[in-house]
């Protein structure tokens, strides 16, 4: 009976390819946005590494999360270390976690991170070979830069200013040190540094140009904005690396360079990280961009109303990265929706041309139909035969829809990782495609319904007699 | 085998049409002449099943068609009765073999590919096994029908008008190929007509 709905399908080509390609466009679109929804709330997700709060300057929370977050947009301006260094202390009684970022430059697309080993810790990543970064103008790059760029240890490469690459690049080699395994989440796109080196480079270029520069970049905030420019301009890094030294070492005699951690277990990380953060809370004359933290309770009522204290009382904002990312996945929700519906009303369409196909197949086959019927077909075979039809219609158009869809998601992954930095999978299916299928095939058995009514109800007697 | 008793039949209630009581042996060959319009078709179709009497009724072998219902009238018909038309149709999306082998599925029977290429064969169309039906002749669409009614080894053979279409040559190949086939099967054929030139070939004869 299958065989026999394939072949009567097969023979008349044109119908079932209309038929079938409007089924498959409408599946596709569906399993399409399913996969890219899924897949970029699972990127947000994964990426969101149990951040509770972002704080930084005052602008736009959601450009702020996507900035230090997601490293997409610009930051919406710098905060003084003497501002944040209270949430940067070890011992803060809230915060279990916090991750100074210094932002502000990259290298051919990809953000050069002034931080500490804190964020290692806050993504789960592990050096794959060389080093951790110690020094300034040292770096440790994410997995994906390394393979992109084709970085090696010992390479050198000139940063740029801002996030796209050919603004005027930095003066200062970087070197990288080390390279990190691929952690699956936005640390594999970042180049880690010392806060210094940002301040370096941007020192350097300062004193290079002989005046302060009046970007109107919000990076550049970090010196336009506010009046502690000129010790930036004045100040050497190295004198920087010094004070810290002095402040909380007790090494006695006083090295420039730092020596890279011979250790990776997480305590030994851990140790150097709350070191490095005691570091950059004593130049306090210096910015960063903003600071990643996570409670030590999520159910503490003071931890909670933290956000707001900051936002009220101080010059910092702080915003939650779960709500803000919330939001823009409601507001490209809608859009979502929306093409979702059409993608439906496509089906729909698709179905009723199922139907036309099938019902005026049915006008040209009356007698083939009466004829089975005298071949010892009951009724119910032509239904059968009918509604066989229509499911498999219906089945190939699903499977062709999926297939469709993931080339696309294949595609768009190659597009999204040059240009986003996003990668997509176009191997993932999801169960949401699953209940799609049930969906096809009653949009298939629907579509035949009347038509193989039609068939069962056919009145042999007469048809053969016209016949 | 085939026999009919009081058979009426009216279209919309209105003037109704009374046929002959028929009793055909089993094995025996009948010629069904009559006029265009006086009914034959509808008395075919009454005979096969395909149209319920308004009254008297049907018998073929021992058993009583009209007392059948729906879905076991169309097994045993596929099974028991072969139907030839007036105009050979076929299912268009199979190939000459794959109807034969439908007509065996829906009867009920597993497909016997080599009983089919046998029967075709004897049919000398042995060789269009493997054609679209659209692509046969006329007098060739007619053996091909001729095989799909035997293709179950029926016991009862209609056959409506099998020979309008063709010329003569074809007429007496078409009807000599149904009467000799018939017989290796000893099944009852009747031949419904007003075709003249088979009036020589049936010694028995039933006028309408």
């Amino acid at each position: 009976m299958l065989k026999l709905s394939w072949k009567n399908l097969v023979n008349k080509p044109l119908n079932m390819a209309l038929s079938l390609i409007l089924f498959a466009l409408g599946v596709g679109l569906i399993s399409l946005l399913l996969n890219l929804n899924h897949q970029i709330e699972e990127r947000f997700n994964k990426n969101l590494a149990g951040v509770d709060l972002v704080l930084g300057a005052k602008g736009s929370p959601l450009q702020m999360i996507l900035c230090a977050m997601y490293h997409v947009d610009n930051p919406t301006g710098n905060i003084p270390v003497e501002k944040a260094k209270a949430f940067l202390n070890p011992k803060h009684p809230l915060l279990k976690q916090a991750v100074p970022l210094s932002l502000g430059d990259s290298y051919r697309n990809y953000r050069i991170v002034g931080t500490t080993y804190d964020i290692l810790q806050l993504y789960n990543a592990s050096l794959a070979e060389g080093n951790l970064w110690a020094n300034p103008m040292e770096a440790t790059v994410g997995a994906d830069v390394a393979e992109a760029l084709h970085l090696h240890i010992g390479d050198t490469f000139k940063s740029s200013h801002g996030l796209v690459e050919g603004i005027e690049e930095h003066e200062h080699d970087f070197k990288v040190v080390g390279i990190l395994k691929p952690a699956g989440s936005v640390i594999d796109q970042l180049i880690l540094t010392p806060s210094e080196s940002i301040w370096e480079s941007h020192a350097h270029a300062e004193s290079a140009d002989g005046e302060v520069r009046t970007d109107s970049s919000a990076v550049d905030r970090q010196q336009g904005g506010h009046p502690d420019e000129e010790r930036i301009g004045t100040d050497s890094a190295s004198a920087a690396v010094h004070e810290g030294h002095d402040h909380n070492h007790d090494h006695g005699d006083h090295v420039h360079t730092k020596v890279a951690p011979t250790k990776y277990d997480s305590l030994t990380i851990s140790q150097l990280a709350e070191q490095q953060r005691l570091e950059l809370m004593a130049q306090t004359d210096k910015d960063i961009t903003a600071i990643l933290v996570r409670f030590r309770s999520r159910t503490n009522i003071q931890a909670l109303n933290m956000g707001r204290n900051i936002n009220e009382n101080t010059d910092l904002m702080a915003a939650s990265p779960p709500i803000e990312i919330a939001r823009l996945q409601t507001n490209l929700g809608l859009g979502a929706d929306v093409l979702k519906a059409l993608a439906w009303v496509i089906v729909v369409v698709s179905g009723l041309s199922i139907f036309i196909s099938l019902y005026s197949s049915l006008r040209d086959r009356r007698y083939e139909l009466a004829l089975m019927r005298v071949m010892g077909g009951s009724r119910g075979t032509l239904f059968q035969l009918i509604i066989t039809e229509g499911l498999l219609l219906a089945a190939m158009g699903y499977v062709l829809g999926i297939l469709l869809s993931h080339l696309g998601m294949a595609i768009l992954a190659g597009f999204m990782k040059n240009t986003y930095r996003y990668s997509f999978s176009g191997t993932q299916f999801l169960p949401e495609e699953g209940w799609l299928l049930l969906g096809a095939l009653a949009v298939g058995f629907v579509a035949a319904l009347i038509p193989a009514l039609q068939a069962r109800r056919t009145d042999i007697s007469e048809t053969l007699a016209n016949g | 085998m085939l026999t009919t008793s009081n058979l009426q039949y009216s279209y919309d209630g209105k003037s109704s049409l009374r046929f002959p009581d028929i009793q055909c042996g089993k094995g025996e060959h009948w010629l069904l002449l009559g006029q265009s319009g006086c009914g034959k078709t509808t008395l075919l179709h009454l005979l096969g099943g395909l149209l319920t009497p308004g009254q008297g009724s049907v018998v073929v072998g021992d058993t009583a068609i009209n007392s059948l219902t729906t879905s076991e009238l169309d097994k045993f018909r596929g099974k028991k009765i072969g139907i030839i038309f007036q105009t050979p149709h076929f299912v268009r999306s199979l190939k000459v073999g794959e109807n034969l082998a439908l007509a065996q599925q829906l009867a009920g029977i597993t497909p016997n590919p080599q009983h089919i290429a046998t029967l075709l064969g004897r049919l000398g169309l042995g060789h269009k096994i493997n054609a679209k039906t659209d692509a046969l002749s006329q007098g060739e669409r007619q053996r091909a029908a001729i095989a799909r009614a035997l293709v179950n080894k029926p016991e009862v053979i209609l056959a409506d008008e099998p020979t309008s279409a063709l010329d003569d040559h074809n007429t007496s190949e078409v009807i000599r190929l149904l009467v000799e086939t018939a017989k290796e099967v000893d099944a009852t054929l009747l031949v419904v007509t007003h075709d003249g030139r088979l009036k020589e070939k049936f010694a028995k004869q039933i006028m309408l």
